[in-house]
């Protein structure tokens, strides 16, 4: 039993046939990748993961509890953190209190009343926000206003802000999106170092192959909706179902 | 110290000062002088400003902090008034309960109006918040006129008998601190200049600091990070496990609550309320003065206020005889011309002026007064520094 | 029976007027993104156009009358309308009394220089600016066009009649088989209920018909992409707005009759048609045109002895209640696209 059970999920938009008979299975602790051409459904699955759509049919287990019908802030709270495409970050506010904004939620919950109080004198959260920004390598910058950092480096905090809550399961969105080569290498190593270093799984919808033949332990190609095949990278990269998949019939 | 930071601290205590002080501040000009006319320093206008001060912090507590725009504020305003005055006219003539009252009763019918119209963000939001506005307004004028009085409004009337108050037969009762009359004031010659302390504007003056020091504290506080995450990205707020709806519902209703302790306050000195105070524009008109101050910031709110009620008042009193009388010394021909073309902006068109600043506020300065100020500061500074170092050249970075 | 006809006929008139300038807000609001707080300013400035002409075509000079006296037995000082010069007396008189309805060539095109100049010098650098920064900054606009008009024309309702041949009532009742005087319903009502959907579909015609129309439909479904297609879409903008001036300004010039200009009709307004769009569905033209409709009968409605007997005021608050169910049951409005603004 993975951690993530997605079993005959369906979503329909009208006449289209988003996603049909969609079942996955990731397990704990591995990073598991889900490619496939433009269209095939990747993003409508991660939007019926996160709260952000309904499906049709089909059960989305985490941890034994179904995710469907709750808000995101609720399945954030059940231990799902997700990294958006275009990084999604506070951009009014400091590195540091970008940094505590998630420590406030993992410790006070969906909501809690604190308005009186000094939020520089919590030292705990202040203390927890510090050394995540230390281990993303951004100590330097915590009073920068983070809207004016590069997009390597709201990547590197978005990361760091998902991490500070201590998710079982990091969902990552195309997260190399328009990235140069060596951005894109530092994002690989930085997953490769969570992944190795935390009790964490990972989830992320890619299109760039040389990050997921990096990463991934597992793999699942959607195309058309529905997976084509789930396997180990070794024998993904020369299937032919998948190379049809991505190249057409003459390929 | 009181939980403030160094700098936090430095404003509290120049608002402090500057509130105390105001009698002198407001009253530069000596009677006698043509420019007397300038004074703010009689008690119904200093009472004005700190009390739509109170109402002002509230609204950029909500508008400042999360970015939602509400129309439909003076309906607390006006809401707070009602059930000050109803607490006057039937309980106690003492202020304090009736101040209490209103907050009341606001923060009550903001919870509910927050709860409906804050289902819905952005535009949709604003337009909720001017219908409920308008619908109390029109309920107040039309439908509840037992409650409201309608068009005319309520007043202590010498038919009243509040509870606790020991009035004579067919005595009015006047509204009071522990038998301290809200219109008390002690006037002080210096010379030829005239320094009026009124009770019912230091009372006002003392409830605006403690508000003003309620307001430096959320803004620093765990709650006031939070609603500045609504205002930069709710998603990202959502999706790191955070709830924004009762954030905004708390902001709302902890500026609703505000803005009926305006209410309280105003009818608190001029024992009075109609349903004007409540129509969409006098919402418009603290939206203004939150925006001119400087919207998100700390004495922003407070210095739009200020602006706006002095220009109310002081502005719109200028007429033409005045302007001829400052331009006297021109030659006739050019004295009109300049008469002519200031007139349309003083005076009763002094909505104009407001109109025209207002605009270029939120065009060029939307910070406002406040960072208006920081600019020239800086400015200042910055001559002051090329002077020193004689114009030394930096690397371009 | 005669009752409910009767009403629905009294709300045609301000709902025809709440159509219009919904209509030109929706305009604004699905093609440009804008957020028109000036919207009732227009509607104002369009009735004050009508007041404007009107005064031109009355202009006249003294000239002293040897064959009259006045009271005190002087020759009498009579006022010539310069148009009693050009033209004659009957027909300089025929023209002044149908001066609203000719106020329309002279206002069409003041409303699109208005309009034009709006865009050009202020709304097109509000484009990428939140919507909360487009509200308050025409709201400011709003406020400076009120107080000028104010300035100019002064603070009291200048009465604009309708011209001498729609005077009258029509025995609407009489014609549908009631008993006569049941029913009565103002020309001039009648033709301002006809002339707004002369617009109303003008407006439409020109949207489905032309290749203008379509360019901006398409630019209000999806801006981004008829940008990227190389279409030069700030023009036509600029045009649209031009267009959206104009019918909320000929709104205004026909209303006069039938509410007396002054320089707070257009606040007046505005919070009524906002809401008016609201409950259509922002971004749908049909929707704007049937809510406004809807509302303004409705509140005719609501206005009637019988019912304010019950509730009382009822007519002052249905439109927010309706719009307040609206918003919270089916946010996208009556006939707005499924998930615009649902969140």
């Amino acid at each position: 039993m993975g951690i993530l059970e997605v079993k005959d999920v369906g979503k329909r938009f009208g006449g289209l046939q988003a996603l049909g008979d969609v079942n996955l299975s990731v397990k704990e602790n591995t990073v598991h990748a889900i490619i496939g051409p433009n269209g095939a459904g990747k993003s409508t699955l991660l939007n019926c993961l996160v709260g952000k759509l309904i499906p049709d049919t089909g059960s989305v287990m985490f941890d034994g509890q179904s995710v469907l019908g709750r808000t995101p802030h609720e399945i954030n709270q059940m231990g799902i953190s997700r990294v958006f495409q275009t990084p999604e970050i506070f951009g009014d506010l400091t590195v540091l209190e970008n940094m505590m904004i998630p420590c406030f939620a993992k410790r006070d919950g969906a909501f809690r009343m604190r308005a009186i109080e000094d939020m520089m004198r919590e030292k705990d959260i202040v203390e927890k926000a510090e050394s995540m920004l230390v281990d993303m390598n951004m100590a330097d910058k915590h009073h920068m206003h983070a809207a004016s950092m590069s997009r390597g480096d709201k990547r590197r905090l978005e990361i760091g802000m998902c991490l500070a809550q201590e998710p079982r399961l990091l969902l990552l969105d195309e997260p190399t999106a328009g990235m140069a080569r060596a951005d894109t290498n530092n994002t690989i190593d930085l997953l490769k170092q969570i992944s190795d270093e935390r009790d964490i799984t990972i989830a992320i919808i890619e299109h760039d192959m040389h990050v997921v033949f990096s990463l991934a332990q597992r793999i699942t190609v959607l195309a058309q909706g529905t997976p084509l095949v789930e396997d180990d990278p070794e024998n993904i990269k020369g299937h032919p179902k998948v190379r049809e998949a991505y190249l057409g019939e003459t390929a | 110290m009181l939980g403030l930071n160094k700098k936090d601290l430095q404003l509290m205590l120049i608002v402090t000062g500057l509130t105390m002080l105001a009698p002198f501040i407001l009253n530069p000009f000596p009677e006698s002088s043509g420019m007397a006319q300038f004074n703010a320093g009689y008690p119904d206008l200093m009472q004005r400003f700190v009390i739509f001060g109170i109402f002002a912090i509230g609204f950029n507590l909500l508008f400042g902090l999360t970015g939602y725009l509400s129309f439909g504020h003076a309906a607390f305003l006006g809401v707070g008034s009602y059930g000050a005055i109803w607490m006057m006219k039937l309980v106690s003539l003492n202020v304090i309960p009736a101040i209490f009252m209103g907050v009341i009763v606001a923060g009550i019918f903001s919870v509910a109006v927050g709860y409906i119209c804050l289902r819905r963000s952005g535009i949709y939001f604003s337009i909720l918040t001017l219908a409920f506005a308008q619908m109390s307004y029109a309920l107040a004028y039309s439908v509840l006129t037992p409650i409201t009085g309608g068009e005319t409004g309520l007043q202590i009337k010498s038919t009243d008998r509040p509870l606790l108050s020991n009035l004579a037969e067919g005595e009015t009762g006047r509204a009071n601190l522990f038998g301290m009359d809200m219109r008390q004031s002690f006037e002080l010659n210096v010379g030829d200049w005239l320094f009026t302390f009124n009770a019912g504007y230091y009372i006002a003056a003392v409830v605006m600091l403690v508000a003003f020091y309620i307001s430096i504290r959320i803004f620093r506080s765990p709650f006031g990070l939070m609603l500045r995450a609504i205002k930069s990205n709710q998603t990202r707020m959502s999706y790191t496990g955070l709830n924004p709806r009762p954030h905004t519902l708390a902001a709302f209703v902890i500026s609703g609550m505000y803005a009926g302790l305006a209410g309280g306050l105003l009818v608190a000195m001029d024992t009075q309320v109609g349903p004007e105070r409540m129509f969409w524009t006098a919402s418009g008109e603290v939206v203004l003065m939150t925006i001119l101050g400087g919207v998100g910031t700390l004495i922003g709110p407070v210095l739009g206020a200020g602006v706006i009620k002095y220009m109310e008042n002081i502005l719109s009193k200028i007429n033409k005889d005045v302007l001829h009388e400052w331009f006297a010394f021109m030659p006739d021909g050019l004295e009109d011309f300049i008469v002519f073309l200031v007139y349309p902006f003083i005076g009763k068109g002094w909505h104009l002026t407001l109109g025209i600043l207002f605009m270029l506020v939120v065009i060029f300065l939307p910070g406002g007064l406040v960072e208006g100020g920081q600019r020239i500061g800086k400015w200042i500074k910055n001559r002051g520094k090329a002077k020193d170092t004689g114009g030394s050249t930096e690397p371009a970075e | 029976m005669e009752a409910i006809i009767l009403q629905i006929l009294n709300g045609l008139d301000k709902g025809s007027a709440y159509a219009l300038i919904a209509l030109g807000l929706t305009l604004i609001f699905g093609t440009l993104g804008v957020v028109n707080f000036a919207h009732g300013a227009l509607f104002m400035i369009g009735a004050f156009c009508a007041v404007t002409f009107s005064r031109i075509l009355t202009l006249s000079h003294t000239v002293v009358d040897e064959t009259k006296t006045d009271f005190l037995g002087n020759p009498l000082k009579v006022d010539v309308p310069y148009l009693h010069d050009l033209f004659g007396q009957a027909t300089g008189d025929a023209i002044i009394d149908w001066a609203v309805p000719l106020s329309i060539l002279f206002t069409v095109p003041v409303m699109m220089f208005v309009g034009y100049a709006m865009e050009r010098g202020l709304i097109k650098h509000f484009y990428n600016r939140p919507h909360a920064d487009q509200i308050l900054v025409t709201f400011g606009l709003a406020i400076v066009l009120q107080e000028v008009i104010k300035y100019f024309y002064g603070a009291n309702p200048i009465p604009t009649p309708a011209p001498q041949a729609f005077a009258g009532s029509l025995d609407f009742g009489a014609m549908l088989g009631f008993d006569p005087n049941l029913i009565i319903y103002p020309y001039w009502r009648i033709i301002y209920f006809v002339f707004s959907a002369i617009i109303i579909g003008a407006v439409f015609a020109f949207l489905q018909y032309t290749t203008f129309g379509m360019v901006v439909r398409a630019g209000m479904a999806d801006r981004e992409t008829v940008g990227l297609l190389g279409i030069n879409i700030d023009k036509r903008f600029t045009i649209m707005f031009g267009l959206a001036a104009a019918v909320a300004g000929l709104a205004g010039v026909m209303y006069t009759p039938i509410n007396s200009p002054n320089y707070h009709m257009g606040m007046d307004f505005l919070v009524l048609s906002f809401v008016v769009v609201v409950v259509g569905g922002m971004g749908s033209l049909p929707g704007a045109v049937l809510a406004g409709f809807l509302l303004g009968i409705l509140e005719s409605f609501a206005s009637m002895r019988e019912v304010l007997e019950i509730l009382p005021g009822l007519n002052q608050i249905i439109i927010y209640l309706v719009a307040i169910v609206i918003l919270l049951t089916r946010p996208r409005g009556l006939m707005g696209r499924k998930g615009v603004m649902e969140d």
